[in-house]
């Protein structure tokens, strides 16, 4: 069995000033990578002798617009079957430096999921074999979950905001 | 042989021994309205629901649509079942463009009529602004006993169609608002 | 979407005879034309045929673009996207209670899971405790909706096959587990039965009856559907040897739920990680070896019946007390008690206009829904709406594998491997 202390021991030894922030709200470690050992340390945790932490389980963006400098957050879920432990990595990206390495070349599963952050945040995934929006059409000019961006179609004109609340 | 199977009613006529003279109006709406060849778009959940309708507690097949046919130049009517996304919408026109004439078409669920509750970036609000809708089927999404009765709206509007409605300035002209020549 | 065996023989049929064709022409071994230049030179040339999106037996709206030679598909790519509603948008726009209403709309086949999956999320964010006895009667209404989702799946995959019975005789049943959803809450697929904090209504005896009734009668349907596909020599020719993949590929790929299991892995989040105490029953979980068509077919229909001995378990170790959680800032109160009482009132006025009072923090809550792990990644920020909500969604993540699973197979083996994947429109798209 996996304790949240062990874990972190053994990433804070291994890869030190570049694995800060650690946390563990309901009890899943949760940490913040720098991006430059983002990729290491999903290897490391895959191949690691005990941890095996070799699932990916989901990959998401978040949008933080009023923290200068971090303004971007790709969140990674990894999973131990094995030792049925979740870990929960962060990478925060500057919105001028936009850039993150692919995990593609670890997990497969990371390709369309990279696509969709893309889609949905414009945060561009180096390396990524097919770097293309995904569930939005080609032709769209924005990335529609940031914060900035309307929710509504623009086109309807029956829903009067007063009413609406839209 | 069960004598609760109901037959559809002839239209009014001049009957004679040997003979029957009604209109062609009357006859080929009957026949249409009796064998409406449906075409399930179905995107989401509202299809879910299409296929109960479908299936053998609902049975659709009652109504002369027996066939639900997925190629559109063999369907009469053209039921868009669940929300059309933006990148949906060109294809539900190609879809409706490929269809032969006499066509009809039920805009089933919120979704479909209106956007529903996606008033969204991605989701088309309504299909009406591509397509012209015959029936809206409200509901979200519809139970099966709604989509029959959209159905037979459609029914009651293929019986009563003019032959020459097709032809006119009136519906080239309704056409032509949706862009379709 | 939903094919007709007519139409689906039929557009077969024709396919068949345009790919002969075409492959006669390819190698040139017949009817190789003179030019002025000389005799035309024949290159082995793919097809590009374009699958959906609104083939029929795309179930939803996908689109495939296969390379074939000849009947064979040699690569295959998807688009996806076509009913993107914007999900996590709308989340972030919505207080928590309104968010229901999305979860219904993902996996349209088995709602409550999803719906309830939202409430633990919410109530893992407030820390509030369910009663057993709620967490029971989720428990059934989340495994009636297993059945129905395996119903759906396997009642289609024969469809594809060109077995049509077996999709009219599991709709029958499906109506059954409609009327027990109706019972409960009014409505037959958008079945918002949960509240954050427990149940709406508590099971009224002719939901109980309803239920007992389903128990007693759908096994002899089951058995049927099983006697009619499970060693039928046709299907098995169909789909044995069809689209496997291994474990480790399946792995790779993020697969969970009844097609990583199928592939042989055990992993299944009620047991791994047990929620709304399905620690307390007792089920096995059924696990295939080659991870082919067939034995995705096999996982679904014995998951089945392991969901029923779980409802079966679930009714009769039913126990008493309170259906909702005492949390009054979280749980809207019964109606007559606004009438009356003035904190109920205040109560309700606030939760109605999405004003509780969430803790700031992060959330990521898993259950196993029909496809896989369905989970929820929740950002709050102690605002009325989630800051940020992600969806893990099973179909999303393994549908990527489709191209490598179909590649080598025919045309007809594709349709039925997308179908056994029981990808959903619109968990895929959200």
């Amino acid at each position: 069995m996996l304790t949240n202390e062990a874990v972190a021991q053994d990433i804070i030894q291994q890869f030190g000033s570049d694995v800060s922030e650690f946390d563990d709200p309901f009890g899943l470690l949760t940490l913040t990578v720098s991006r430059e050992k983002l990729i290491p340390l999903l290897q490391y945790l895959k191949d690691h002798k005990t941890f095996q932490i070799s699932f990916l389980t989901d990959l998401t963006g978040v949008h933080f617009p009023d923290s200068p400098g971090r303004e971007f957050c790709v969140v990674y879920h990894a999973h131990s079957l094995i030792n049925n432990y979740r870990i929960r990595l962060k990478v925060f990206l500057a919105e001028n430096d936009i850039h993150i390495p692919t995990a593609t070349i670890l997990y497969e599963s990371a390709n369309w999921m990279e696509r969709e952050t893309f889609d949905f945040f414009g945060i561009l995934f180096d390396g990524h074999p097919k770097l293309q929006r995904i569930l939005n059409m080609e032709e769209m000019d924005y990335f529609p979950m940031r914060k900035q961006y309307p929710l509504e179609d623009g086109t309807r004109e029956d829903k009067i905001d007063a009413l609406f609340g839209r | 042989m069960s004598t609760s199977v109901k037959m559809v009613e002839a239209p009014p006529s001049y009957d004679g021994a040997g003979f029957s003279a009604t209109s062609f109006d009357k006859v080929i709406g009957m026949a249409r309205a009796n064998s409406l060849w449906p075409l399930p778009f179905a995107t989401s959940c509202c299809g879910i629901e299409f296929m109960a309708t479908m299936g053998s507690h609902y049975d659709f097949a009652r109504f002369g649509s027996e066939r639900p046919s997925f190629s559109p130049r063999q369907a009469d009517l053209l039921m868009v079942m669940g929300t059309i996304a933006k990148k949906m919408a060109p294809i539900v026109k190609q879809v409706y463009l490929q269809m032969a004439e006499p066509r009809w078409v039920i805009a089933m669920g919120a979704c479909a009529s209106s956007g529903g509750i996606f008033d969204t970036y991605s989701v088309l609000q309504g299909i009406d602004r591509i397509i012209p809708v015959d029936v809206y089927i409200p509901g979200c999404p519809p139970r099966p006993e709604q989509v029959i009765d959209g159905l037979m709206q459609i029914q009651e509007l293929a019986r009563n169609e003019s032959l020459r409605r097709r032809n006119t300035d009136e519906y080239s002209l309704l056409l032509n608002s949706y862009g379709i020549e | 979407m939903y094919a007709l065996t007519l139409s689906l023989f039929h557009s077969f049929t024709l396919w068949k005879m345009v790919t002969e064709d075409l492959s006669i022409d390819a190698v040139g071994a017949r009817n190789t034309p003179a030019t002025p230049e000389g005799p035309v030179q024949y290159v082995n040339e793919l097809t590009t045929l374009n699958l959906g999106p609104t083939h029929p037996a795309t179930h939803g709206i996908f689109q495939n673009i296969l390379q074939m030679d000849g009947e064979k598909i040699v690569s295959g790519e998807q688009t996806i996207g076509y009913i993107h509603r914007a999900f996590e948008k709308i989340s972030e726009r919505r207080p928590f209670y309104q968010i229901k209403t999305l979860t219904d709309r993902m996996n349209y086949c088995s709602s409550p899971i999803n719906n309830f999956g939202w409430d633990m999320t919410v109530e893992k964010l407030l820390g509030v405790e369910v009663p057993k006895r709620a967490q029971y009667i989720r428990v059934i209404m989340m495994e009636l909706a297993r059945i129905s989702d395996h119903l759906i799946c396997n009642g289609i995959l024969g469809v594809d096959a060109g077995a049509f019975t077996g999709f009219l005789y599991l709709f029958q049943q499906r109506e059954e587990i409609y009327e027990i959803y109706e019972e409960m809450c009014g409505a037959r697929l958008t079945t918002n039965m949960g509240r954050v904090g427990g149940m709406e209504r508590d099971l009224s005896p002719e939901a109980l009856r309803k239920i007992r009734k389903f128990i007693k009668t759908f096994p002899v349907v089951m058995r049927e559907f099983e006697a009619l596909f499970n060693r039928n020599r046709i299907f098995m020719d169909r789909v044995v040897d069809v689209g496997a993949i291994s474990a480790e590929r399946a792995l790779n790929y993020g697969f969970t739920g009844p097609n990583l299991r199928a592939a042989g892995v055990d992993y299944d989040v009620r047991v791994m990680n047990p929620y709304s105490s399905y620690e307390d029953f007792e089920f096995d979980i059924p696990v295939g070896q080659s991870g082919d068509t067939y034995d995705r077919f096999m996982v679904r229909n014995e998951e089945i019946w392991q969901s029923l001995r779980i409802v079966e378990q679930a009714l009769e170790n039913l126990p008493e007390g309170p259906y909702y959680a005492d949390a009054p800032e979280y749980y809207l109160p019964p109606k007559q008690e606004v009438y009356k009482n003035m904190e109920a009132l205040i109560y309700h006025f606030k939760i109605v206009m999405g004003e509780i009072d969430a803790p700031v923090g992060e959330v990521y809550h898993a259950v196993e829904g029909g496809n896989g792990e369905l989970g929820f990644y929740l950002i709050s920020d102690g605002g009325r709406a989630p800051y940020r909500l992600h969806f893990r969604r099973p179909c999303f993540i393994y549908y990527q594998a489709f191209p490598e699973m179909c590649k080598g197979t025919t045309l007809s083996d594709a349709i039925v491997i997308m179908s056994s994947l029981n990808v959903i429109a619109g968990e895929l798209d959200a």
